[in-house]
């Protein structure tokens, strides 16, 4: 066996080239490989899950949207940009959540704020309105809510729309989506999925 | 099913996956650093490189290398963020600032990934890709070829020759980490990552406004910073995105990727020095202390004590409803445990002593089970001051695994274990003492010092999770936690390379009646011990003034 030369600028030249030709197979081989298997298998969730209705991409099935107002469900606060599920590009928008902590009062007066405004709008008690309901998740694009805070929108939606209760909340069920293998994560309801069918009852 | 059920459960099958692959992929990995024949890529790359694949190294060379490789690291990184507006794939991002191109360049290199960015305001794809996920990659190598010279040092007798760390570099990043990686980034954009080189798209929302849905090559960086134990997210959620870690499957298959090599790297050891009980004791006290953390931040998590979450009734400040409660704090323990840093929740709204889980996680100096190489690593040398502390009470001369632990390797050790917290706490003590330092605080009162102590715990440990209210991107911190990834990486390295030369030399010893066995039971609750109270005694005081003192209040 040979020993290796040691000179400093040798060294560092190559260091250089070993760098570079690294980057050529991990930093361009192995994004485009990995992009080309994504798109003969999985189109779709490469683009990033657009949903289409109506023929007009409305949104992503993965990225949470704001909705407003008594006909639709509502999704959990969101902190990403000012007025919320704001899901990025430039600018001052993105992902994100509050930062608050624990024992700030800052954060339990928005906790209180805001268990008051979903009790009213839902005519349900305080206490029953769940905890994803009143915090704000981690990216401020979460797409989904707990079971627990749809079921609670369920007669507000329902009588905006004009529509039974059983049907709506059959529709809950519908989006709802179990724990992954049985016992992973939590329970949770699509809202953009949800929003959509619950919009063609009427 | 009940939470708590549903969340044991879970937990058992991530041991029984890690149980079951530990052993091929360790056996893998002793071979792939012990072999003697190159692929033929690797044989090109050598020469288009132009180093000698078949030359072993003595210490100091292996470690000129190392920090050549990082030093050009860096300047490449450093130099592509200050131009990617003029590059491809750049979306039209402006040039990144220095001071933030620094910390970055430096955070990404180190294995930490402290990120003072929000990766998608900032960051092109070409600099996503082929800077920081290359970086991804090699920095993760370089873990790996250190811990082997390490395994070599404590393996080898009578020599002077630790390997070739470009070999160990090529081996790790092509025959290790690029297939492992390129499986789980197909699994990930199965399960909806997003793997593309668009801007993205613009939805036009049900409800009539716009929303911009970005693009990128995510699902390739996602899988490399989890198996790599680097954790910087593409985007500025990290792991909380949809689009990095789509559901509570990917969630447990991410933390499957961080705990995989770490996890696996002791078989390996205990093959390449010729007994695998070795490599188990290692491993098992990893493995304990890592599910005491679990359990403890679980349980601390579920009670969800503190204002803000029981006026909620639930710890749900910063977590994803897909996740919950559970999932999520094993993920934190698990990125913590690990020098990893991806979050699937913001830290700094956990519960205080949630929080304080995750800060004393790190604490321990990132070796149960550590990130990749440096995890072993670090272990090593704890097992080194074990082995010494049990000399000491029976009054013989401590050895381990055939070596004599004489003086050198003693003050080797010594420094190595002062580095980190000398680094932490010189440099939380200057930020809490200047308006620089505090001003950047979100929250008040305790928490507010946790903020900076987890800063500067987080960079010196390679760990690169933040309490994110802490307002990093300013010329104070990015120069002071650059500086400490920068040492908190470094230096121990040299001081893991000098031993390795030290242990390398000496001939093996036979175990005699004297001589503690290092494979029992008894050795990994030492070991343990030795683990608990190294870091207990350096930060049970700072731990006492932020997370115990507003958890208790």
């Amino acid at each position: 066996m040979t020993i290796v030369r040691t000179g400093w600028i040798r060294q560092h030249v190559a260091a250089l080239r070993i760098l570079v030709v690294l980057t050529v197979i991990l930093g361009l081989g192995y994004p485009v490989a990995t992009w080309a298997v994504g798109q003969v298998l999985f189109r779709n969730h490469a683009q990033g899950s657009p949903v289409e209705s109506d023929g007009r991409v409305v949104g992503s099935r993965l990225i949470g949207q704001n909705f407003t107002g008594a006909a639709w469900f509502h999704p959990r606060a969101s902190l990403a940009g000012a007025k919320g599920y704001a899901a990025g590009g430039d600018g001052a928008d993105g992902s994100g959540g509050s930062n608050l902590g624990p024992s700030n009062p800052e954060l339990v007066k928005a906790i209180r704020a805001r268990r008051a405004a979903v009790a009213r709008e839902n005519g349900v008690a305080p206490t029953q309105v769940p905890p994803d309901a009143v915090t704000a998740s981690a990216s401020g694009l979460d797409p989904d809510i707990s079971p627990e805070y749809a079921a609670i929108q369920v007669n507000r939606v329902a009588k905006a729309r004009n529509v039974p209760a059983a049907d709506v909340r059959r529709l809950v069920e519908r989006y709802t989506y179990g724990r992954q293998l049985g016992v992973l994560g939590d329970p949770h309801v699509n809202v953009l999925e949800l929003n959509l069918a619950v919009a063609k009852l009427g | 099913m009940n939470p708590t059920l549903a969340a044991v459960l879970s937990v058992g099958l991530l041991v029984a996956a890690l149980v079951v692959v530990h052993r091929p992929l360790g056996s893998y990995l002793a071979r792939v650093y012990s072999g003697t024949t190159h692929l033929r890529v690797e044989r090109l790359l050598y020469r288009l490189s132009g180093v000698d694949g078949d030359g072993e190294q003595r210490w100091p060379a292996y470690l000129r290398s190392v920090l050549a490789f990082s030093a050009v690291s860096v300047l490449l990184l450093y130099g592509l963020q200050r131009v990617q507006h003029w590059l491809p794939l750049s979306l039209g991002r402006q040039n990144v600032a220095p001071d933030m191109s620094w910390n970055t360049a430096a955070s990404f290199v180190t294995n930490t990934n402290w990120q003072s960015y929000s990766g998608e305001q900032v960051m092109g794809h070409l600099v996503q890709m082929a800077g920081l996920a290359v970086q991804n990659f090699v920095s993760a190598a370089v873990g790996l070829a250190v811990a082997v010279a390490l395994i070599r040092g404590l393996a080898r007798s009578r020599t002077d020759r630790l390997g070739n760390f470009w070999v160990d570099l090529t081996r790790g990043s092509l025959r290790v980490l690029l297939p492992l990686a390129f499986v789980a980034a197909v699994v990930l954009v199965g399960f909806g990552a997003v793997q593309n080189f668009t801007h993205g798209f613009d939805a036009h929302t049900v409800q009539g406004a716009t929303q911009h849905i970005p693009g990128g090559p995510v699902a390739s960086q996602e899988s490399i910073k989890e198996l790599g134990t680097n954790g910087g997210g593409f985007y500025n959620a990290n792991s909380a995105h949809p689009f990095e870690n789509p559901t509570s499957f990917t969630n447990l298959f991410e933390v499957f990727l961080i705990l995989l090599i770490p996890f696996s790297l002791p078989y390996a050891f205990g093959r390449m020095v010729g007994d695998r009980r070795q490599g188990y004791a290692v491993v098992a006290a990893m493995a304990v202390i890592c599910l005491g953390a679990v359990v403890a931040s679980g349980v601390v998590e579920a009670h969800h004590p503190g204002a803000a979450p029981t006026a909620a009734g639930a710890s749900m400040e910063g977590k994803e409803t897909r996740f919950g409660v559970l999932a999520s704090s094993l993920f934190s323990v698990g990125t913590t445990m690990t020098s990893t840093g991806a979050v699937d929740s913001w830290h700094d709204s956990y519960t205080a002593l949630g929080g304080g889980v995750t800060l004393f996680d790190m604490h321990l100096g990132e070796v149960t089970p550590g990130g990749v190489g440096s995890g072993l690593y670090g272990a090593l040398v704890l097992a080194v001051l074990a082995v010494f502390l049990a000399g000491l009470m029976v009054g013989r001369t401590p050895e381990y695994l055939g070596k004599r632990i004489g003086a050198r390797e003693m003050k080797l050790v010594g420094l190595y274990i002062l580095v980190m917290p000398a680094t932490v706490l010189v440099f939380t003590g200057i930020a809490v003492v200047t308006k620089m330092g505090t001003s950047s605080i979100l929250n008040p009162g305790p928490h507010g010092l946790s903020e900076i102590l987890y800063a500067y715990t987080s960079a010196a440990n390679n760990n690169g999770s933040a309490f994110g209210g802490l307002s990093a991107n300013t010329m104070f911190y990015n120069v002071t936690t650059g500086l400490s990834v920068l040492i908190g990486r470094f230096v121990p390295i040299v001081f893991v390379l000098a031993l390795a030369g030290s242990l390398a030399k000496q001939q093996k010893v036979p175990a005699s009646a004297g001589t503690m066995p290092t494979h029992t039971p008894l050795f990994t609750v030492l070991f343990v011990g030795v683990i608990l109270i190294v870091a207990g005694l350096t930060f049970l005081p700072a731990l006492a003034l932020g997370p115990l003192a507003e958890g208790l209040a």
